[in-house]
Order: structure tokens, then sequence, then C-alpha cells
């Protein structure tokens, strides 16, 4: 089985309905997107594929077709994302186990919508959990990440 | 400065032991040094200043023993020992370092003895020095209740400012200048001529000579790092997915494991594991101590597998349905069952045979604690050691119950301590960890990483008390004149404590914090505790005992203050003789606009708890719509009297009060056939981010003693949501989860 992750391509020999999820930590060892819930409930294995956000703890391995971007492959603590600065500028971050999940929810969501309103910044990001509670924090980065984006 | 000296002298037995290339700052335990754990394995050239401060030619490492749960404890303690180093935090790499008794922790003593935080007395401040020792003796390195600050706060500068000057005499040494005229700065000692000779280079020097334990901690207006906005040290990584936790190890050779274990905690008759083991993948499926192991050559082949398990499944050692624990609660309101009654004043019987009386009884269910990360470990066995990498805040329980495992010494289990994916106290017990154990040694030289699935973290968790509360109090002329209060719950340290083969004898002191010791004149007031028996195995749950007491104890409070026609806030104050309680009461009334006009459907409600030595403060404010309550506002204010990192704590405040109010919400664990019902977020979903409130932080600096916030925001929040849904809608709600009376948005 073919997978194309964060620009690489890799070939698996994986069971059609492992969850991607288990392909990307297990298999290809990228540790980015988290295992959290298994039911599609807490957001933290958040992946883009096709640039679309999508749980990859509910995607089959044989499903999984099109460009998968993990956290690994959205930016780098040496070349970050825009959603990325920002969530560093507030420190969004308390246990930081939920935050790869947000910000590659939030990240796919600036590029579909890039001037939410605080409405639609709820919506978007109310699929994910944070059972530390840093909620306030991640509307304030989202939002500034969307001024930075629209600046270009 | 002689109390500095004081307190360095007797904190820091400090003498110097050199061996090869390194020096021994040992540290006093129960007034016999404990041996400094980084001296094991020191090469030439490096030197382990205290056991907080390791130089190597690598660089700077300094030694954060409190574990990070998310809390930010790493970047305080860091900073704490930087300060008085002179180091940048982009300098250093924080490591928490080995188990060992040299970091027991200092703080543990202040909440176990039966005196208020607001008594400050001699017999107190007593009490709580003798308390010292035993904690002390065991060696209790334990990070929980809040105690990482007060344990750190004087320690960590001290062990900083000890380095500093060893680094000073070291320098002197070399460049034949007397230390008045050396500085330092940026990890570096600086020379008159501008020149600067670096720490790294300066530690062979500092580890051959006597270390300068006579220093002076600089005061708060030198401070560059203490009380100013920092950069956390772990946020790039966990803004970048490169933070690693413990589910995400993985040595050389590693096999993954998952476990299916008896939800009940009940006996395992038998099992069939014969689909299971032709699943592929699988390696070995064995019984474990509660259950039965599955290892595999991936997480979820593992989890599958033991999906697959046809397990027979003995009954629960305790009720098996709901109904039975709460029968088992209201009975142990009797003498028989009476744990304490520390708080007894004025002649509570007079006061509540006249009229006007109040009465009320109060529920708080189970509660998961569900950190985000699931448990896990990850367990090397040979025939000759255990290496364990592991999330856990009792890193020497979990070397010791590996040891009895594995039939070794405790000094040949090598526990490395991770960054943890949340705890709320999940990390405090570690059967993880011994059933990592188990399976580890089965497949000796081959490391196994067992991540419980997120349903087994559920049904294995142990979990937050149940709990119920009687009041009956009194009004008159507008005022609240008696309250009193009866709280039956199972003691959670005799649960916790006991899997640690611990007994804890006498009255524990979490049936009735957050209650008994609240700073209010009531003329006539009593709490008491009652300790029910025979419930299900729990153990502590962020706030612990105030997480259901100071719900109990503000609502009913607030439910007389309304019988007496008093204003919420003004009669709290009223009653309230403790200044920096008052203080944080006045603060939210003035962020909220306490009085101010609201509108229809909209209400506001204040709640008050002291907990861990904080006193905090909160109100509330929602609208009542059609789709239901709507949590518009949180206002809330905590004095910790001295606050290390403001944008630290401004994050943990919202973060207690979201944790508070999510659990008050929604969240309920319930047995049935003596299992929990609530397996996973779908059934445990706590606060989404559409639900969260604007919330306003103001953190005050007026108690006399250092404190911890970890805790203190969570108990009075849901108090303060039930009371400001009694002010829109008039409806007064006495039971969490507060969804089986109204709803929620």
């Amino acid at each position: 089985m073919k997978l194309s992750v964060n620009g690489t391509d890799y070939e698996v020999d994986v069971e059609p309905d492992m969850p991607l999820l288990w392909v990307l930590r297990d298999e290809l060892g990228f540790t980015g997107p988290k295992y959290g819930c298994g039911i599609g409930q807490c957001g933290a294995c958040t992946v883009h594929i096709d640039g679309v956000a999508t749980r990859a703890c509910q995607v089959w391995a044989e499903d999984a077709v099109g460009e998968i971007t993990t956290i690994e492959g959205l930016g780098t603590p040496d070349a970050l994302h825009a959603v990325q600065e920002a969530w560093i500028t507030h420190q969004v971050a308390q246990c930081g186990y939920c935050q790869s999940g947000q910000i590659m929810s939030a990240a796919a969501y600036l590029a579909e919508n890039p001037d939410p309103t605080d409405a639609d910044i709820d919506d978007a990001m109310s699929g994910n959990l944070c059972r530390c509670g840093t909620y306030p924090r991640i509307r304030e980065a989202v939002k500034s990440a969307a001024a930075r984006l629209r600046e270009g | 400065m002689g109390r500095i000296k004081t307190i360095a002298r007797r904190t820091f037995l400090i003498g110097s032991a050199a061996i090869a290339g390194g020096v021994a700052f040992g540290y006093v335990m129960y007034k016999r040094p404990a041996a400094n754990p980084l001296l094991d394995g020191l090469e030439d050239g490096e030197a382990a200043l205290t056991p907080y401060v390791l130089i190597t030619p690598g660089g700077i490492t300094l030694i954060t023993p409190h574990a990070d749960k998310g809390q930010g404890a790493y970047s305080m303690q860091a900073a704490l020992i930087a300060e008085e180093l002179d180091l940048r935090l982009d300098q250093i790499k924080a490591d928490p370092g080995p188990p060992s008794p040299a970091y027991y922790n200092t703080a543990l003593s202040q909440d176990a003895v039966p005196f208020r935080s607001t008594d400050d007395s001699f017999i107190a401040e007593t009490s709580r020095a003798i308390m010292d020792a035993p904690i002390k003796f065991l060696g209790l390195q334990i990070t929980g209740g809040s105690s990482s600050v007060p344990d750190s706060y004087e320690k960590l500068r001290i062990a900083g400012a000890v380095a500093r000057e060893t680094l000073k005499a070291a320098a002197a040494q070399k460049s034949g200048l007397p230390v008045e005229r050396l500085t330092t700065s940026d990890g570096a000692v600086h020379l008159p001529d501008g020149s600067a000779i670096s720490y790294v280079d300066l530690a062979p020097i500092a580890a051959g000579i006597d270390p300068v334990s006579d220093v002076t901690l600089r005061s708060h207006d030198q401070w560059r790092l203490i009380g100013k906005p920092m950069q956390r040290i772990d946020i790039i990584a966990k803004s970048t997915g490169t933070q690693a936790y413990g589910i995400d190890q993985n040595p050389p050779g590693m096999v993954h494991a998952a476990v299916r274990l008896n939800p009940r905690r009940g006996a395992v008759k038998g099992y069939d594991a014969s689909t299971a083991e032709a699943m592929r993948g699988v390696l070995k499926i064995t019984a474990i101590t509660g259950g039965i192991g599955v290892i595999a050559d991936n997480s979820w082949r593992a989890m599958q597998a033991a999906l697959a398990i046809e397990p027979d499944w003995g009954p629960a050692p305790y009720p098996a349905e709901m109904a039975d624990h709460w029968q088992v609660l209201e009975n142990s309101f009797t003498r028989k069952h009476r744990d304490s009654r520390l708080r007894d004043d004025g002649d509570i019987g007079a006061a509540l045979s006249g009229a006007n009386i109040t009465e009320a009884e109060y529920r708080a269910p189970y509660l998961a604690h569900a950190p985000l990360e699931p448990v896990n470990a990850t367990v090397l066995a040979t025939d000759t050691r255990l290496d364990i990498w592991t999330g856990t805040q009792i890193p020497r329980f979990v070397q010791k119950n590996a040891a009895r495992i594995a039939g070794l010494d405790t000094d040949d289990v090598h526990v490395h301590v991770l960054m943890m994916g949340g705890s709320f106290g999940h990390r405090l017990e570690d059967d993880v960890v011994r059933h990592a154990t188990e399976l580890a040694l089965t497949m000796k030289g081959t490391p196994v990483k067992l991540t419980y699935s997120r349903e087994e973290d559920f049904a294995h968790d142990y979990p937050r008390q149940i709990a119920m509360a009687r009041g009956r109090g009194a009004v008159k002329d507008g005022q609240v004149t008696g309250y009193d209060l009866d709280i039956a719950m199972p003691s959670v340290m005799s649960s916790q404590m006991s899997r640690q083969g611990l007994p804890i004898p006498g009255p524990d002191a979490q049936i009735i914090a957050g209650a008994w010791d609240q700073p209010f004149d009531i003329p006539d007031y009593r709490v008491t505790g009652y300790r029910a028996e025979g419930l299900a195995p729990i153990s502590s749950w962020r706030s612990v005992g105030a997480s259901s007491n100071g719900f109990f104890h503000d609502c009913f409070l607030d439910e007389l203050i309304h019988a007496a026609g008093a204003d919420p806030l003004a009669e709290r104050l009223r009653l309230c003789w403790h200044a920096p309680s008052r203080k944080v009461l006045e603060a939210v009334g003035e962020m909220s606009d306490w009085g101010s006009e609201m509108g229809p459907d909209r209400g506001r409600g204040v709640a008050y708890c002291l907990s861990f030595g904080v006193p905090t403060a909160e109100v509330i404010e929602v609208t009542n719509t059609k789709g239901g309550i709507r949590i518009d506002k949180a206002y809330v204010a905590a004095d910790v009297g001295r606050i290390i990192d403001p944008v630290n704590f401004d994050n943990l405040m919202k973060g207690g009060v979201v944790f508070g109010l999510a659990h008050a919400m929604n969240c309920e664990i319930t047995f049935a056939g003596g299992a929990p019902e609530q397996s996973n977020f779908d059934a445990y979903e706590g606060m989404r981010l559409y639900q969260c409130p604007d919330i306003e932080v103001r953190g005050l600096e007026t108690g006399a003693k250092i404190r911890g916030i970890g805790e203190p925001p969570v108990p009075p929040a849901a108090a303060a949501l039930a009371n400001a849904i009694f002010a829109a809608t008039g409806q007064r709600i006495r039971e969490m989860p507060f969804s089986k009376h109204i709803d929620f948005i």
C-alpha cells in the first residue's frame, strides 16, 4: 500500500482497515498526530488529506488517498507556519497533547476562510477537545494567525 | 540577611566530596545528607553543583524534579534556579533527574496537618515542621497538591546561588582576581577587563574546590525572570508536534502492548484468547494482574487483539449498581462513620432549633481524570536491571513497585520521567507501569510499550470521590447566623495510599477540605466529615476533596444568603475575616461590576473557596437561552502570595475554571453491573470551545506564603455556575452534573 506523507512516498504493509493514525505513528514514526480517543471525538490525531482537516483515527489506511500532511509537515521549529507562530506568541499550550490537532484544524480552516468571525472560530475549533482548558488562548491565537495570513 | 543564611545552612548541609572530575554537594535528608544522585557516572570535566545543577562540556542542565503534567513546572523550576545562577532560559536544558530522596517534597506537609492554612499560630507551624520529618524520611518525591511552587521557591533559588558563587570562586582561582571583582551573567563569569569565562569552562575547577554555601538570595527588585512574562521552555516543541511524551517513546526493537482488564476490578476467572492469538502481528498473550496483556508489533493490532479476547470476569468488590453507591453514602451520616468535626463554633444546636431553618442535600458523582494522553509505560527488562520510561507524579513509588515485581533492588530500576499529556491526578497511580513491567519480564531484552486504549483508561481509572452533603442553616435579621454542613465520602487518602502499601491512620482531612477551613465568622458554624466505606476505589482528582466540597459549602451558603434576603457578595464579605480572601472577593466584584443590571434571562453568581492555601473567588454570568444555559463570562481572582510567571498563571487560572465548569456541566462516572458505564469522550464530553466563556483573571500577591495555582481555581467554579443559574432561572441545582437538571447550549 502506498502513502504520501509530507511530500514523501511510503510503501506500507498493513491491513486495509488499520486506521491511518496507527500507520503514521507505529509504522512510519510520525508522532505529531496523537492518540486520544480513537473514535473521532477529541481531534488530537488531526492531519490534512489534500488540505482537508481529517481525523486520522477515522480513516482506514486504504482510504488515505491523497497528500497527507502531519504537523511535522506543516512547519518546523526553524520554519514555523503562521498558526504555529501564533500558538507560540500566545503560549497556548499547557500539557500540549491536543495542540498538534488544534493547530492542524486551525491551519486547514484558515486556509479556506482567512477572515473568520468569532462564531466561525467557535464552530471550526469545537471538534477538538482540550482537557487543560486552553480554549481562550486558542481563540486568540486563531485570530492573530488569521490576521497574519491575511497580511500574506 | 541572617535569615537567608540560616535557611541555606539548614536546607543544604553542603560538604564537598571530590570524585573523579565531579563534586558532591549533598542535600540534607532528615539530618543525614542524601547522596547527590547526579554523581553517578560523572565524567572528567563535569560538575554536579548541588543536586539541581549539572554542568558538562555539552552544556548546563537544570534538574527539575517536580513532574510536568502541563502546568509548566519544568519552566517554573528552571526559572528559579536560573534567576540566581544568571542564566537565560534559552541556555539550559531541563531534566527531571532520577528518582531520589534528595528531591523529597517539603511542601506536602503544609496540608497534611489539621490546621487551617490561614492559621499561622505557633502550634500550627510547629505541627507542619514535625510533619515534614516523616515526609523527608520517606523521601516522598511527589508532584501534587499544588505544592511544586511552595516546595521549590526557596530551595531552587538557593541551589542556583550556591552554584553561582562556587563558579565565581573557581573563576577567582583561575584568574587570580578577588571574587568581589567578578560578576556573572548569561552563563559566564565576567572579569573586570571585559573578558568572560563560561560556566562550562569553569566546571572542572569548580568540581575541585569547596562549595560556597554562605549565599545571599537576591531581593525582588533585582529579579530578571521571576514575576515577569516568560516563554515556557516547552512552548516551541508543543506547538510543532516535536514534544515527546511517554506515548511517543520508541527505543530500538520496541514492541507494542495493550491490556484487557476486568472493568469490575474483580478476579480473572479465565479467558479464551484463541481468536486473538491468531490475529496478525500478535506476539504474546499472557495473564497479568487484574486482566490479560497482549504484545504485538503495532499498538492498534495489540488493542484489536485485546478486544477479541473472551474473558470471564469475577464480580466487583463494591456495589454493582449506582443506586447502591448512593445508598451507602446516605447511610454514612451516623456517629459510627464520623471521621472528624474540626469546626464547631458557637451553639449550632440552639441556632437550628428556631424558625427560618433552611435544609438542602447536595451530591457529586464519581469523575474520571481522563487526561488526553492515555496512560502508558515503556519498560526494558533484563536479568539485572529495569529501565522504565513513563510520565509519573510518583517516580519513587514506581521504582519500588517495579523492583518488587522484577525481584530486583530498587537501585537496579531506572525510572526516566517523561513529559505528560495531562494528568489531573491520574498519574499519581502506577498500575500501567506495573502491568508494563509484568509484560516486559516475559520478553527480556525487548522494550515493551504498553498503551491503555482510551476505553481501558476510563475503565481502569481510579475516579474522583463520590460525595454527598447535608446542610442546615439559620438566618436572622438579613444575616446568615447558623451553618451546619455534614459531608460524607470515601477516604481518598486511605484508598490511594493503600495501593502503595502505606496505611494512613486517623481522620482524612480531604473529606472536609474546602469546607471546614473557610474563613467565615458565622456565629454558629459546624462542619462534620463522615467516612463512607466499601465503595469503589478512588484517587486524587484535581483539587481532591475540595472539588466536591467547594461546591457544597459555597452553594449552601448562597442558599442561606438568599434566604436571608442579603446580597450574595456583600454577605460573603461581611462574614469573611481573612484579608486576602476579602480582597479576592472584592476583586471579582469590581471586575464583574457586581450589582449592575443584567437584563432578562441573565444571572450572575459569585463563589469563593480557600483550597491549598489559596483564596479564590469567581463570578460567573449566564444567559438562559432557548437552546439552554450559555456561560457568557467568568471572572476569577486568586492570591498565591507571589506569581512566578504571569503568563502561565493566567493560563492555569483559565484552565482551572474551564476544568471546574466542564465537569459540573456534563461529566459523571456511573457504575452498572460493577463496571463504569462511560468509556470515552462521547459519554464524558466536558467543555468544548464554543461553550467556553470569556474569562478574566486577576492575580493578587498579598498572602504571606507562596502557593501553587494548579488546583485552587477548580473548587469555586461549579458553585459560581450553580449560583448564576439560580440567579438567572430561580432553579437551584444541588447535584453534579448539572446537565441532569438543566440543558446547556
